[in-house]
């Protein structure tokens, strides 16, 4: 999404898993729900398969908000325990983001199931504006900053 | 090499404490023969040396330099770029120069944070007017100089371009030889090598615990817990181990301190704050959403933590400007 000319088009990175929420996200799609056009897709095999400088490396490279989502816990995960790892991980993330500076709003993480494709339209729809409103991030920028 | 046949080199500080140029004075009676070996054409810890002399040197003169230090200041980069011209082979030195170090946490904050904090706020400044650094003053006789405080620390291999890295806080003796007996015997690796360290394993490697992947339900600060013989990870204290390159030959272990990461990111490794944190995680002892967050939220200031020495070589390089120039 590149800025249409009178408006911030927030550029969003979701990491799905291929059990649960992609399966929710193509669901949504074929059922022509209407959601905002602002999310890329990266299907992973487990949501405890994202590992965190995916997410870093989404910022860095450009992205204004970063989505994770599997399936839901205790029972729903296809590798039984895939996303015991993420909702271990994911908290330590937020607490590191959250230090470098980057606010709250740009990253989501949770779960959704193959099932609730309403679910994941009503999010990407949600989150979207959620980080039209903190604007863009561009942490490119912060690394070209002048020193004089 | 000088007509003398001996190696010529220069030894820099930037931003550092000076426990690199300790580390090289701890070779101890191997320094002898280090200078038996190579002529020291600048080294401004030691000597008496003056910028104005390197400027005077053809390019390319020094055949090594060893350059310690982070880019602070407009001063560091002018003498990275200075030296860069005149030394054949550059290496990064140490942690600072290498990956940042404890002056990159810097990056945690802004130069005008950072004014604020040290020319007001600390309890034993007494600076009623307010005055903070200038770049230049006019004197009666002239206009003086001093350099630039830069709002990011930045790594030697962010300003120039370097040929060798040599991590560690500091170097230990034994590898810092090892990296001279290696450029004296014109055995160099491949240009953008990290030499004295190892090129594929982990502290936990070298360590004399092994870990057995228990599970933790609560973690400690070192300065917490009285440890047992045992894996210090496995306590739940958090050791950069898993995510460091070995090399250093895991001497914080041997006084059951847990390691901090000084030695950079494993081989294979692109970011190593991102990877301890998922050896962090890996361990958390919690079947629950709610528990997995209490336990993890107990980690005192995660970016220090998993980015001890790496800040600013890390993806992110640094807490986010509140404006950017």
């Amino acid at each position: 999404m590149s800025n249409n000319g009178n408006g911030f088009e927030p550029r969003i990175v979701g990491f799905l898993c291929n059990w649960c929420t992609y399966a929710a996200a193509d669901t949504a799609g074929v059922s022509r729900m209407k959601q905002a056009a602002n999310v890329d897709i990266i299907r992973v095999m487990c949501s405890g398969r994202v590992d965190p400088t995916f997410i870093l490396k989404a910022f860095v490279e450009g992205a204004d908000g970063v989505i994770v989502s599997g399936c839901h816990p205790p029972g729903d995960c296809h590798y039984s325990t895939g996303n015991f790892k993420t909702f271990r991980r994911m908290p330590m993330v937020e607490a590191l983001l959250e230090q470098y500076g980057i606010e709250k709003g740009r990253f989501h993480w949770g779960w959704i199931s193959g099932a609730e494709a309403p679910m994941w339209a009503k999010l990407v729809n949600e989150f979207t504006e959620q980080v039209r409103g903190l604007g863009p991030l561009d942490w490119k920028r912060q690394l070209q900053s002048k020193e004089e | 090499m000088a007509e003398n046949g001996k190696l010529k080199l220069g030894l820099y500080w930037a931003a550092s404490c000076g426990g690199c140029e300790i580390a090289i004075v701890e070779l101890r009676e191997k320094i002898l023969d280090l200078d038996a070996a190579a002529d020291i054409l600048f080294w401004p810890c030691a000597m008496d040396y003056k910028y104005k002399d390197v400027e005077a040197m053809p390019d390319g003169h020094i055949d090594v330099c060893l350059f310690n230090g982070a880019i602070r200041s407009s001063e560091n980069e002018e003498m990275a770029h200075l030296l860069r011209e005149k030394a054949k082979v550059l290496v990064a030195f140490g942690s600072c120069a290498h990956e940042g170090c404890i002056p990159g946490l810097g990056n945690m904050f802004d130069r005008q944070s950072i004014f604020n904090r040290v020319y007001l706020e600390t309890p034993s400044t007494d600076n009623p007017d307010g005055i903070f650094p200038q770049t230049s003053y006019q004197m009666p006789e002239g206009e003086v100089h001093i350099p630039s405080f830069y709002n990011t620390v930045k790594t030697l291999a962010q300003v120039e371009d370097v040929d060798y890295f040599v991590p560690g806080c500091p170097p230990q003796a034994p590898q810092i030889w090892a990296v001279i007996e290696a450029i004296l015997g014109g055995d160099l690796p491949p240009k953008g090598t990290v030499v004295g360290a190892s090129p594929n394993k982990t502290v936990c490697d070298e360590c004399k615990y092994d870990r057995e992947e228990k599970r933790v339900a609560k973690f400690y600060r070192p300065h917490e817990i009285i440890p047992e013989d045992r894996c210090l990870f496995d306590q739940g204290i958090i050791c950069a181990g898993p995510a460091t390159r070995a090399g250093c030959g895991a001497l914080c272990m041997e006084v059951d301190l847990p390691c901090r990461g000084c030695y950079g990111p494993a081989p294979n490794v692109v970011d190593q704050g991102a990877a301890l944190l998922s050896a962090v995680a890996s361990v958390v002892d919690a079947d629950t959403e709610e528990e997995a967050a209490r336990i993890v939220n107990e980690v005192v200031d995660p970016v220090g933590t998993f980015y001890r020495f790496g800040l600013p070589a890390s993806m992110l390089h640094r807490r986010k400007l509140e404006e950017v120039e």
